[in-house]
């Protein structure tokens, strides 16, 4: 803003009122003092008031003018005009954070909202928010992206053709829809109490109008477990805390499950291995796809989809249930007595969760365990359904299909979702779509289903809206949008849903009036202040419910007669980064590599390395995958720990409205889904189509490591018995320095360094968007990626590899080390890459002239380069960038600086504040992301910081140490805790040497 | 002033028949005829083949500056390089180029300095294609760069932001070497050329070319004083360029041998860059003295015997570059460090296989057909074998940079390097630059000097200098003698 003041000019006469309360007289003074504001304000041939109206309009678009720092740094050639008055608490250059939520398939979890000048610009984690407690996933981070992206649909449309919302309105009233004859609402899952409210008494105005709900993820194995188990609708939250011994029946509730990051970072402080604190949970899993959960366990087990519940049932009869067992069990003997004995040594403090993908039989027994082992109330508690109106969506589809095939249905409610793609392909919504003679589509993107129904309404981002919903344990989360929405055309879903009954209430007074007619107490002011400040109403969790199983259960799973597991199975699961494909044109989630395959921009089908030479295909070769006389194609992906017999496919790809036509163009999943079989399926068969697919991967191959392991793993016995154990996998590191006398003194400063707990990460992948988001580092496309151009400054790697007769994953973020002997430092030419009193290495991105040789004698590989223009000036896109990180420019090397603009921001505010920089104070963006807080950021040189406690464990190590690079991150071993009766418990790679 | 007819030229003995290697220009009984037989290439009507040879390499040059534009203006991104392999066939072409050059200087001033009076036939053109192989060079580093126009920040210059240049970079040293090296060639081939520049202005004709040359002869009138002077300059300056031979490569190969990436932190780089520079210079002063001699019928200043004696040296080169290879392989399996074993294996077995074993056939096993006189002295199998070593030495060059970067420490950075169209057109365009100038060269300044041409018949006639180069060149041959 200040580029167009000029230091010729006379200084500025300061306004001694505000120019809003000025007279017309004083206003004439004041701009006679400032000649620059009079011409301004004669060439703007306005009125006083208008010209103090387009200041305060400024106000929005000088925030965009500021937006990233555009490298090209011209001044703008528009008129710009200082703030005449600041709005209050708006600072420029210091954040405003605003606690919101994102609903996940109902499931909502908080968030704090970053603004800059009223520009959001960044998602964090609510620490108050009980799904968050201050960190994230992949898909609330990226959720910042979809409201800037230039796709998004901005017209209302009717038959494709533009037109208007008000053309909608009254194409609305001349439907007459009287007591709502043939008048169907879809909606996806509605944990929102305000849009229950407004479904509610919309179904009283219409009597006769249906309202149905389909989440393609649904959650109806677990719904139909509770009411198998208890005959009544509960939601099972876990107190992963309490557990000290956890069985997942394929239940991936480290990534996929509602309340994934809070029971992350519960069962992960259940594994914070301390030297003074050597004990650990144990995690058993059960599991077909590899997911991050079973790379997590301790022991995992690789079975098909449908031999889970066999295995249920085994485990079952052994906790005293009467239920039938197969003959089968694809298990070792041995494997099984350790499990029971581990879950029957810890009653009470074990846990056995079942996963939303397993038949609800799987379910109820896992309930029936539970309750044997009396965990209930302990590792397990059951509340309250947080759906408004908990139902079997597949049932739901189902049926509505039905009507609209038997023409019971004359106007037609498409709330969010994409049902006509994600929709089971056996129902063919879209014939029966076409066939309603009144159809609306409100979404955020002109898709499959818009494109098909009569109307297109564009809808608001949950950044733009009020609303709200329930988290996974029932707390009443509160959606506050930081701003307003970023175009007019776009409609809330409240309120549309209020103009349907003739109601023309704002967004805003429609969720705080309902919220006003379910407060209880006497201060609503301050309730709603409150939640409005912390994201959450005031204790809104549910509280447990007393429930108990129910009397005829024995007869109930009786009747179930054990699943026939035939032929090929093929499993389906939601798609790591895309989800239910809700994300498919989010370019962050698209980019970013599915944890275990490290596959970005696609997905594939996957195999195992047996099946795949059974079927005789390699990777990337392109298959058809057969299931009930559909097809899908699909490239191959090999896998090491899936089971054989078996394919994977992710739904989310193959939208037909997808702007990038390069990507998984054919690889839809949903169009092999059955309504009847919506998780796995028996019966596929394979073809090899003769052509081949090439995929992005951000990994050269599958191999395993050589020489000294770059993720030191020992078990917690070894760790007890020997804590030094990392020590003795090295070599003694070589002392000889050439530059002897560069030594740095930082006994005055602060020294920043940074330890990554390996046995507390999963791989989730979170810290990666969240360090995106934070320097704003640009996307690069699949081609790219696939020629290892990917921007990433941090990047997970994974090794799969065999020990301790366990085939184990392990993750390992690798950011810049910060090494005080940097290899980078000493070859760049011309002083770009340089090192601070404080310890980093820093790029100077002006100095830096692209001669690359840093990015070759960097032995960790952490630097990236701008080999083209990445970044995009022109589109809206650019709105999401954080001011307070330079935006590089093609040819320029980057990487991570610890957040080095976090680092100053805090040091800033300590000077002013008259202080010290506290212990604990500063988070770079991948550790405030983390969801088992595994990343750990602080001052060295500071005793109180976690960082010198943890650095100080025996276990700490650095990364290829033996370079004698001394970085500052280190890492400390990934630790298991193996049962001891399944093995010997104390091998590992370094006594196997 | 007799001049050479063809009469005369049928008299003469044939090539290979002289009894004494080397002898040849005693043939040209008076000074005068050498500087007819030189200076008619330039008078001469410009050959067809000429004609032919300039358009094609003009083409070729038209697409190299294409090809810079292009990269220059829309980024190094248009290469396949990616991270880990940063560095691709600019730096590649790069350190090509210099090695080109080298032999340029190795023959003029090293064998000058060491009295190896039979380069004198080569010396001149050696050197000029030094200069325009440095010249090619000398671009790459830029292209190379992410952002070419601040390319003078490498540059010690003073400056308001008080940097300077970070001399513990090897790429600064690179600097310093490189512009040593161009000025010193740049300087030697000059000042040798002034006594020719000033007989072709003596020659010519046309008011214009005698302007030109008068110019570029800048007043030389060969008095003795003049040609005294010229003689101290030239020692001089070979003094200074023969370490710089040793030096230059030696600092190209510390930009690999200070890095810790595995593949280049290795002792051995200095010399063995050096050895294969010679090696790869020598095979392009082999295929330009033949293509020469040929063109302009020069067999009788251009010998097969001086074709011979390069072909010697280049064996040794060679051989010494194969010790290279085998040192190389070998430490890195002794030091026993992981990343260089696993380095060692995927560079022997891995994805980049077949280009180590065809270096290992160009420049290890084609080399050895050179034990044979009959080959030595047969030029068209030289220039086969020398082709074959150009390549081998370009993929020499090609797995020490994009292979080795390609495996770095552990596997999950570990990314294959796949040449695409703007790779393939940066390794074949720069030819376009360095032979335009060559044509160039070849038909407007006298490619043999004149001056040390007449030296050789002046010396002759005086029967104790005569004696005294008989005596050295036989010791020569003595020691050469073990190679037949």
């Amino acid at each position: 803003m200040t580029n167009k003041m000029d230091n010729n000019h006379p200084p500025e006469v300061r306004a001694d009122k505000p120019l809003t309360e000025m007279t017309e007289a004083e206003f004439a003074q004041f701009l006679k003092d400032n000649p620059r504001q009079e011409r301004a304000f004669k060439q703007s041939g306005m009125s006083r008031r208008s010209f103090i109206q387009l200041m305060g309009a400024t106000l929005a678009l000088s925030g965009a003018g500021l937006a990233g720092c555009a490298p090209t740094g011209r001044p703008s050639e528009e008129q710009i005009l200082p703030y005449a008055r600041l709005p209050e608490e708006m600072i420029p250059g210091i954040p405003l954070f605003f606690a919101s939520s994102m609903n996940l398939g109902g499931y909502m979890t908080g968030l704090l909202i970053e603004t800059h000048q009223g520009r959001p610009t960044r998602i964090e984690g609510n620490p108050q928010h009980p799904a968050s407690l201050g960190a994230t996933d992949v898909f609330t981070q990226g959720a910042i992206l979809d409201l800037y992206n230039p796709d998004r649909s901005l017209q209302t449309r009717n038959n494709g053709e533009e037109s208007t919302f008000e053309a909608f309105l009254e194409a609305v009233q001349g439907l007459e829809l009287g007591d709502g004859t043939g008048m169907r609402l879809l909606t996806e899952t509605v944990s929102s109490p305000t849009l229950a409210s407004q479904i509610e008494s919309l179904l009283e105005t219409y009597p006769n109008a249906r309202w149905y709900q389909y989440e393609p993820m649904t959650r109806d194995n677990a719904l139909a477990g509770a009411r198998l188990a208890f005959d009544q609708d509960v939601e099972t939250v876990y107190q992963f805390e309490n557990a000290e011994v956890v069985l997942s029946l394929e239940s991936n509730f480290m990534d996929a499950e509602p309340g994934k990051v809070r029971y992350a970072r519960d069962f992960a402080t259940k594994r914070k291995v301390r030297v003074e604190n050597p004990t650990m949970n144990r995690l058993y899993v059960a599991e077909s796809t590899p997911t991050i959960t079973g790379s997590a366990a301790d022991h995992r087990l690789a079975l098909r989809s449908s031999e889970i519940e066999a295995l249920a049932r085994a485990l079952a009869v052994e906790f005293g249930v009467d239920v039938a067992t197969s003959g089968d069990a694809p298990w070792s003997q041995e494997w099984f007595d350790a499990v029971v004995a581990d879950l029957r040594a810890n009653e009470g403090a074990s846990l056995v969760v079942a996963g939303t993908s397993q038949p609800p039989i799987v379910h109820a027994l896992a309930h029936a365990i539970n309750a044997a082992l009396n965990n209930v109330g302990n590792t397990v508690i059951y509340t309250d359904p947080i759906a408004a109106n908990p139902v079997i969506n597949m049932e739901e589809i189902t049926a509505l299909v039905e009507e609209m095939n038997n023409g019971d249905v004359t106007s037609l409610f498409i709330i969010g979702g994409n049902p006509l793609y994600t929709a089971p392909s056996d129902l063919m919504f879209g014939e029966a779509l076409v066939e309603v003679p009144f159809s609306m589509h409100l979404s955020l993107y002109f898709n499959e289903t818009s494109a098909r129904s009569t109307w297109h309404v564009p809808q608001a981002h949950f950044v733009e809206e009020w609303s709200d919903g329930r988290a996974f344990n029932g707390a009443l989360s509160l959606v506050q949008p930081p701003i307003g929405p970023l175009f007019e055309t776009v409609r809330s879903t409240h309120e549309l849903l209020a103009l349907l009954q003739g109601d023309e209430r704002t967004n805003y007074d429609i969720v705080l009036e309902f919220w006003q007619s379910i407060y209880e107490g006497d201060d609503f002011d301050a309730y709603w202040r409150g939640a409005l400040h912390d994201g959450v109403a005031e204790d809104s969790a549910f509280a447990p419910l007393n429930v108990s199983l129910r009397g005829d259960f024995g007869s109930q799973i009786a009747e179930i007669t054990p699943t026939p597991i035939i032929g090929l199975e093929v499993i389906f699961r939601p798609d790591s980064t895309i989800w239910d494909g809700r994300f498919v044109n989010n370019s962050w989630l698209q980019e970013l590599p599915d944890p275990l395959t490290k596959v970005s921009w696609d997905t594939g089908a996957i195999l195992s390395p047996a099946t795949a030479e059974e079927l005789g295909v390699s990777d990337e070769d392109l298959i058809d995958i057969q299931v009930n006389e559909n097809t899908m194609q699909a490239a191959v992906i090999i896998l090491r720990g899936h089971p054989d017999n078996a394919v994977t496919v992710t739904f989310g790809y193959g939208q037909v409205f997808l702007e990038d036509e390069q990507v998984g163009r054919n690889f839809n999943a949903y169009s092999i889904r059955s309504s009847l079989a919506p998780w796995f399926s028996g019966d596929a068969s394979i073809s090899a189509t003769g052509n081949t697919y090439e995929l992005a991967r951000t990994r050269y191959l599958d191999m395993e490591e050589s020489g000294i392991p770059a993720v030191r793993s020992g078990s917690l016995q070894q760790f007890i018995a020997n804590p030094d154990f990392v020590d003795d996998m090295t070599d003694p590191k070589p002392e000889a320095n050439l530059y002897d006398g560069a030594q740095w003194d930082y006994s005055d400063n602060h020294a920043w360094g940074m330890s990554i707990d390996l046995t507390s990460c999963i791989g989730c992948n979170a810290c990666i968007i969240g360090c995106q988001m934070e320097n704003n580092i640009p996307v690069v496309g699949k081609d790219a990626v696939a020629n290892s151009r990917e921007m990433s400054w941090l990047r997970v790697d994974r090794y799969t590899v065999e020990e301790a007769g366990e085939e184990r994953t392990k993750y390992q973020p690798v950011p810049c080390m910060q090494c005080e002997q940097a290899p980078c430092e000493l070859v760049c030419p011309v002083e770009a890459t340089i090192h601070d009193h404080e310890g980093l290495n820093n790029m100077v991105y002006n100095r830096c002239i692209g001669t690359r040789y840093c990015a070759a004698n960097c032995p960790y590989g952490v630097r990236r380069f701008n080999f083209l223009p990445y970044v995009n000036d022109e589109s809206i896109m650019q709105e999401w960038r954080n001011p307070n990180v330079s935006v590089r420019p093609e040819g320029v090397m980057e990487k991570c600086t610890y957040c080095t603009q976090r680092i100053n921001a805090t040091r800033a505010q300590a000077i002013r504040e008259g202080r010290e920089i506290e212990a604990n104070e500063i988070t770079p963006a991948c550790a405030a992301a983390c969801p088992t807080q595994a990343i750990t950021f602080g001052d060295i040189n500071n005793e109180q910081s976690f960082v010198t406690q943890l650095k100080a464990q025996p276990h700490d190590y650095q990364l290829l140490g033996e370079l004698n690079t001394k970085p500052r991150t280190t890492y400390l071993a990934k630790l298991y805790n193996p049962n001891e009766s399944l093995h010997d418990g104390t091998s590992s790679e370094g006594e196997e040497e | 002033m007799a001049v050479l007819d063809d009469k005369s030229m049928q008299n003469l003995p044939r090539e290979g028949e002289s009894a004494h290697p080397g002898r040849e220009w005693n043939s040209y009984s008076e000074p005068g005829s050498v500087t007819n037989k030189i200076a008619e290439v330039i008078f001469a009507r410009t050959p067809l083949w000429w004609w032919v040879g300039f358009a094609l390499s003009f083409i070729l040059l038209l697409v190299f500056i294409f090809n810079f534009l292009s990269i220059a203006i829309r980024g190094t991104g248009l290469w396949n390089i990616n991270v880990p392999v940063v560095w691709g066939v600019g730096i590649v072409n790069l350190i090509f180029w210099i090695g080109i050059g080298h032999a340029g200087t190795f023959i003029s001033a090293f064998l000058l300095l060491m009295r190896q009076h039979w380069r004198g036939a080569f010396s001149r053109f050696a050197e000029a294609m030094t200069l325009f192989a440095l010249a090619t060079a000398g671009l790459f580093p830029l292209l190379h760069l992410g952002r070419i126009e601040l390319f003078y920040y490498i540059v010690p210059y003073p400056n308001t932001m008080n940097l300077f240049t970070q001399f513990r970079s090897a790429l600064a040293w690179d600097f310093v070497a490189i512009t040593a090296y161009g000025t010193i060639s740049l300087l030697f081939w000059y000042i040798d050329l002034i006594p020719d520049l000033a007989a072709m202005r003596d020659k010519a004709k046309s008011p214009w070319v005698k302007f030109a040359f008068g110019i570029g002869a800048m007043g030389w009138r060969g008095e003795s004083r003049h040609w005294q002077a010229l003689h101290k300059t030239s020692y001089a300056l070979a003094a200074l360029a023969t370490p710089l031979v040793i030096s230059v490569h030696s600092i190209v190969g510390l930009d690999f041998a200070i890095a810790i990436a595995p593949g280049w932190h290795h002792t051995l780089f200095p010399p063995f860059f050096v050895a294969g520079a010679i090696f790869s210079g020598l095979a392009m002063v082999i295929i330009f003295a033949t293509i020469l001699r040929s063109g302009f019928g020069m067999q009788k200043l251009i010998t097969t015997w001086h074709l011979e004696a390069a072909a010697k040296l280049m064996l040794t080169a060679g051989l010494l570059v194969c010790y290279g290879y085998l040192i190389e392989n070998i430490s890195a399996y002794i030091v026993g460090h992981d990343y260089e074993v696993d380095l060692l294996f995927a560079r022997l077995f891995g994805d980049y296989a077949i280009s180590y074993w065809f270096m290992i056939f160009c420049n290890a096993i084609v080399i050895q057909l050179l034990w044979f006189k009959r080959i030595r002295t047969n030029p068209t199998a030289l220039v086969i074998i020398s082709l074959f070593v150009l390549i081998g030495m370009w993929l020499e060059r090609y797995i020490i940079i994009p292979v080795s970067l390609s495996y770095p420490y552990g596997e999950t950075m570990w990314s294959i390097f796949n040449m695409g169209f703007w790779d393939i057109l940066t390794i074949v365009s720069p030819f376009g630059l360095f032979l335009t100038a060559t044509f160039l060269f070849i038909r407007f300044l006298p490619v043999v000097p004149i001056n040390e041409a007449q030296q050789v018949a002046i010396e002759d006639a005086s029967p104790t200098e005569a004696l005294a180069r008989d005596s050295a060149e036989d010791a020569a041959a003595a020691q050469q003698g073990g190679a037949d």
